[in-house]
């Protein structure tokens, strides 16, 4: 049933803190290592050793450079500002590199669900997950449309959408210990940049994150209400944005009070 | 977007189709004579021959056709669910007309499956008008010209079509004169003609109109979102992509990254508003012309020409429909708006 379950106290979802966040891709490959082998896989690669492979993977790292301060001035171009500035923020100046994983943010009113024309694309009444059913879906393609995310990705030798399953087969696995009922990407995080946790419940340790650090949603002019929050870069100590290294003055050399063979040598490694 | 061949034939023939079977329905609903009845049942033959070829050809864009019929069951949210419920439901007073025609039943009988006919017709257009209009991801599709834009051409190609079968049916004045035959059915002929010629060029100039507003939206329309928004970076200041998540194309990169139609919009947008609005728009009026009209070699070149123009020129402005569209997604690969 592809109509929306009536909005669930329960809120699943994640929370990627972009300040420490080190793009080393680890969240991306576990999940992939996971679900290959996970009730929703595999996850197909077509052609993984040639010349252009290309294969379904859940979250996508990307790395954001802040090139200059100020916002993008609307007007040409059709641009507009659409995140209004936060005024009491430090900002740390330009020059600021992020690192951005990207997957499913399970948003609690998805086009993504309601435009699927077989049922296969469904939310969960009970924790809000969005999943999509691989026996049901007929590879249509729309849902990636209506995605503004970019969180699903068809696979051409399955014939069927793909998407997180905010391992929906880890998080309730009664064989894991409690500690391990995690997604998969959380495990991995070598940082702590991710964490897995109910939003709905104001008074759990991810809510609380998102409002100690202000999280916020991606693109909410959209209106799909994500579950999923970042939370941002944090100001940096000095004001800065990056640590500039301090590097030793050079150092002079007055070639000329060199004796000639090593002058000579000077000369030619100088080249 | 990736422009899909099968998604491209499905919207332009089906279309075509609906749009026929709509004005053949609203025909008939005002004089269930009105035309002959073999012209009058080539022409839903023609209609739901290309209505079916399109739905056939939609097929070939799933992943997994066997399972199509699970299509039918989500109307109640999707869009291409409904679609799919209102293009076979049509297919009921399809047939249903033709046993009539076949039978000459009842004038009141024929206006009221021409009537369901026509209904069911022109809402499978606009369902699968309104699967594109309301995503709301892609500014190109979600805009108030999209559903106009999907009937208006659909009814276009259609009338075009009805007027290249029509003219399959003219007979020449002399071997009616000579077999003395009704030369009432050559009068109601003509009048049609005139009719049909009348509604293309009609139908033409408003669907360029139409056509040439949308285009001009598309320059000046507000982005849906930005890369700063789609990061919530934008209070550091701009944003911009530094290193992708994959060197190589993923399954979004192909789908939602097409660059070329945009690049190449501007002489493709010209050949298709001759195509649809000008030549049609120049032709038909040679039909109201009795050398031409009465001639019927003539009436039935100007007909044929006209009908293919249509045709040709809906390809074209669907492939840019879809290939010019930029989705929202590609702000994360590096586009500043979309």
């Amino acid at each position: 049933m592809t109509m929306l379950p009536p909005a669930s106290p329960r809120k699943l979802g994640l929370v990627i803190d972009l300040d420490i966040c080190v793009g080393c891709h680890a969240c991306a490959v576990a999940c992939k290592e996971w679900n290959e082998g996970s009730q929703f896989g595999p996850l197909p690669d077509e052609n993984p050793y040639g010349k252009e492979p290309l294969g379904v993977w859940f979250n996508r790292v990307h790395s954001y450079e802040i090139t200059e301060s100020g916002s993008r001035e609307p007007g040409a171009g059709g641009e507009r500002q659409a995140s209004p500035p936060a005024p009491d923020y430090r900002l740390p100046a330009a020059g600021l590199t992020v690192h951005f994983p990207r997957s499913c943010l399970h948003c609690e009113t998805p086009d993504c669900v309601t435009v699927c024309p077989t049922g296969a694309s469904y939310k969960r009444a009970e924790d809000g997950i969005v999943l999509v059913d691989a026996d049901k879906c007929i590879g249509c393609k729309l849902c990636s449309w209506a995605c503004p995310y970019g969180a699903r990705e068809y696979s051409e030798q399955r014939g069927v959408m793909q998407k997180c399953t905010l391992c929906v087969d880890r998080i309730y696995n009664e064989s894991f210990g409690e500690i391990d009922r995690q997604p998969a990407c959380v495990m991995a995080c070598p940082t702590r940049a991710r964490h897995f946790g109910d939003l709905g419940d104001p008074d759990s340790a991810v809510s609380r994150l998102v409002a100690q650090r202000e999280g916020y949603d991606l693109m909410p002019e959209l209106g799909y209400k994500p579950v999923n929050k970042y939370l941002p870069p944090r100001p940096r100590r000095d004001g800065s944005s990056c640590a500039t290294a301090k590097t030793a003055p050079a150092e002079t050399l007055d070639a000329t009070k060199l004796p000639p063979l090593l002058r000579w040598m000077d000369k030619i490694l100088s080249r | 977007m990736h422009p899909a061949l099968s998604v491209i034939f499905f919207t332009v023939i089906s279309g075509a189709g609906y749009g026929l079977l709509c004005l053949l329905g609203i025909g008939l609903v005002a004089d269930p004579r009105v035309l002959p009845r073999n012209e009058a049942l080539l022409c839903l033959a023609l209609g739901a021959a290309a209505a079916a070829a399109g739905l056939t050809s939609s097929l070939f864009h799933l992943g997994q056709p066997q399972r199509a019929w699970r299509a039918l069951s989500q109307w109640r949210s999707s869009w291409l669910s409904r679609e799919g419920v209102s293009a076979l439901a049509s297919f009921v007073p399809v047939c249903a007309l033709a046993v009539m025609l076949l039978v000459q039943a009842e004038p009141l009988y024929i206006r009221l499956a021409a009537l369901v006919l026509a209904a069911l017709a022109v809402s499978t257009v606009y369902c699968t008008a309104q699967i594109y209009a309301s995503l709301k991801t892609i500014r190109a599709w979600h805009n108030s010209y999209v559903t106009p834009g999907y009937i208006l051409l659909g009814l276009l190609c259609g009338a075009a079509w009805l007027l290249g079968v029509h003219s399959l049916f003219a007979r020449s004045l002399d071997t009616m004169l000579e077999l003395r035959a009704d030369l009432g059915a050559i009068v109601n002929h003509l009048m049609m003609q005139t009719a049909l010629g009348l509604l293309v060029a009609l139908l033409a100039l408003i669907s360029m109109v139409l056509k040439i507003l949308y285009w001009r939206f598309l320059a000046t329309a507000r982005a849906v979102a930005t890369i700063e928004s789609a990061t919530g970076l934008g209070r550091f200041g701009r944003v911009r992509s530094a290193e992708p998540p994959h060197t190589e194309e993923n399954y979004l990169t192909r789908e939602m990254g097409f660059k070329l139609a945009r690049k190449h919009a501007a002489p493709l947008r010209k050949i298709a508003g001759l195509l649809i609005g000008m030549l049609p728009a120049l032709i038909a009026p040679l039909l109201l012309w009795p050398p031409v009209a009465m001639t019927i070699s003539f009436a039935s070149i100007c007909s044929f020409a006209i009908a293919i123009s249509v045709t040709a020129g809906c390809f074209i402005e669907r492939w840019l429909f879809f290939a010019e569209a930029k989705h929202v997604v590609t702000l994360y690969y590096g586009a500043a708006s979309a």
